[in-house]
């Protein structure tokens, strides 16, 4: 098995699961076996609010092939507290603004469950 | 205070072979070229060299490579990490083998065919970064699969903050055009770079990222040899010292895809880097004659002078814009043409640009003499004359 794995279990049923330490409470992204706080192999899984910011940026387009469907690709910090990289959907790089607030879902793109987000409807708080 | 042990190590030798985008010969023929090349440079045999260290992303097996270079015994080997950003780390594996005694004379090579062969820039380049697109990952399948977009991403933040527009990185690659325009051994040699060029080239990455602003994919070896102070004044180049090598991996760092950390965590691990440099060399990185910085892609050079100080936060485009890097200025900078303008050799031709310059042999030397220069990227060195 792979740390990872309860991700993209939690992606595929469309729920953004982040490890949280079951001792002391930090939360952890990419998923890891420890924490880096405690030391503690303890754990919990915690279904994230899916409320993020943008941090940084960048247009995945192909410079010579065709591409059909360039994506946004976005570093986000989830309201919990740790980082994702995930896919923006819906925005054109003239309208990409630092900590623009966004929320989290999960598409099917080329067969995998990837988190994907949108403009949040409404501003987090 | 008595020196550091590892900062009684040399450089005594270097070698290369030709650059090119088709080498036509083998990647361990490359490496057995260019390290023999680098032995003779030091004036020694393959009998005199008892370690290795290359990168891990390196494909030549060390006993292969012993074995056509005729060495009768390895007692030492080890590799680096970290691609690119490990480079200036094989001189640092190396001084610690030959200071702690487990070595005395050792061999650093990189050889390959990234631009006949495996495009080393490209996402199915399966370049080390791992299976690209096969499976489920957190950058891949999200369409965040090069370098150069690790690169744009860390890079975009950074340039809202300080206004640093496309034009702005062109103009360093015109400084660094033009130092390769007057190196024979450069892929751009005679070739300089106008910034109307730059501005008209495609992009890689969207927003940050143009044609010009991406190094080079070469076909080549580059190879160093290190073995003590005491033994290298008496061999056949003049002495260039190892004054420091350190690596800084600060908590949360990943290679390529460095997206969960906070700036904070990044400039303590810029100031670490800096403080052992000095704690060493008992210099600061901005006190050398000049530097040799990590230059992938454009954005790499602004974060590294202003990770080592050689200019404070925010102001890498002015003093670019002031000419601080370029031929004649005061801060020169990649004097090679680096990875853009000579070649990529994963940074080790970089800090044999560094070890000419000590010397008096560069194609490109600075008059008046240079007696300390800085090597930095992911590892740092600062080398220089005795």
């Amino acid at each position: 098995m792979r740390d990872e794995d309860v991700f993209w279990e939690g992606a595929a049923q469309g729920r953004l699961l982040v490890q949280k330490c079951a001792d002391c409470g930090l939360f952890r992204h990419p998923p890891a076996p420890m924490c880096s706080r405690c030391q503690s192999v303890n754990v919990e899984v915690v279904e994230c609010s899916g409320k993020a910011k943008v941090l940084s940026w960048l247009l995945s387009k192909h410079p010579t092939r065709p591409d059909d469907s360039p994506r946004m690709v976005v570093r986000l910090q989830l309201a919990e507290g740790t980082y994702l990289v995930a896919n923006l959907q819906g925005v054109g790089l003239e309208d990409m603004e630092v900590g623009m607030p966004v929320e989290i879902f999960f598409e099917e793109i080329n067969g995998f469950p990837l988190p994907q987000c949108r403009l949040a409807r409404e501003v987090a708080a | 205070m008595s020196p550091l042990p590892l900062t009684l190590t040399a450089i005594a030798g270097v070698g290369e072979t030709d650059y090119s985008a088709n080498s036509g010969r083998s990647e361990l023929r490359l490496a057995a070229e260019a390290s023999l090349a680098a032995i003779r440079d030091a004036g020694l045999t393959p009998a005199d060299i008892d370690g290795m260290v290359t990168f891990t992303m390196d494909f030549n097996d060390e006993l292969d490579l012993q074995r056509s270079l005729g060495i009768p015994g390895l007692n030492w080997t080890s590799r680096t990490p970290f691609g690119g950003n490990g480079a200036n780390a094989t001189i640092q594996l190396a001084a610690a083998a030959v200071s702690s005694g487990a070595a005395q004379a050792v061999l650093i090579y990189r050889a390959f065919n990234e631009r006949s062969g495996r495009r080393f820039g490209a996402p199915e380049s399966h370049a080390g970064f791992g299976m690209a697109g096969k499976k489920v990952d957190f950058h891949y399948t999200l369409a965040f699969d090069t370098a150069a977009k690790s690169y744009a991403m860390e890079f975009q933040a950074y340039a809202r903050r300080y206004g640093v527009t496309s034009e702005d990185l062109g103009r360093y690659v015109v400084s660094a055009r033009d130092w390769a325009s007057t190196n024979p051994r450069a892929a751009y040699f005679e070739k300089p770079l106008t910034l109307e060029e730059h501005q008209a080239s495609r992009w890689i990455v969207e927003p940050i990222i143009r044609r010009w602003d991406c190094c080079l994919e070469t076909d080549g070896g580059a190879a160093i040899v290190v073995t003590s102070l005491d033994r290298a004044r008496d061999l056949k180049q003049p002495v260039v010292r190892i004054h420091a090598a350190t690596q800084r991996h600060g908590i949360n760092s990943r290679i390529i895809y460095d997206a969960y950390r906070t700036e904070e965590e990044k400039a303590a691990e810029a100031r670490v880097m800096n403080e052992e440099l000095l704690r060493q060399s008992g210099i600061r990185p901005h006190e050398v004659d000049m530097a040799m910085i990590y230059d992938a892609f454009t954005p790499s050079v602004y974060l590294g002078l202003e990770d080592r100080g050689l200019c404070g936060r925010g102001e890498a485009k002015a003093f670019i814009a002031e000419g601080h890097t370029g031929r004649g200025g005061s801060m020169p900078v990649n004097t090679n043409g680096g990875l853009m303008g000579e070649a990529y050799i994963h940074g080790i031709n970089n800090i044999i640009e560094g070890v000419r310059q000590i010397r008096g042999q560069s194609a490109n030397q600075l008059t008046g003499g240079v007696e300390r220069v800085l090597v930095s990227g992911g590892s740092a060195l600062i080398l220089g004359t005795p």
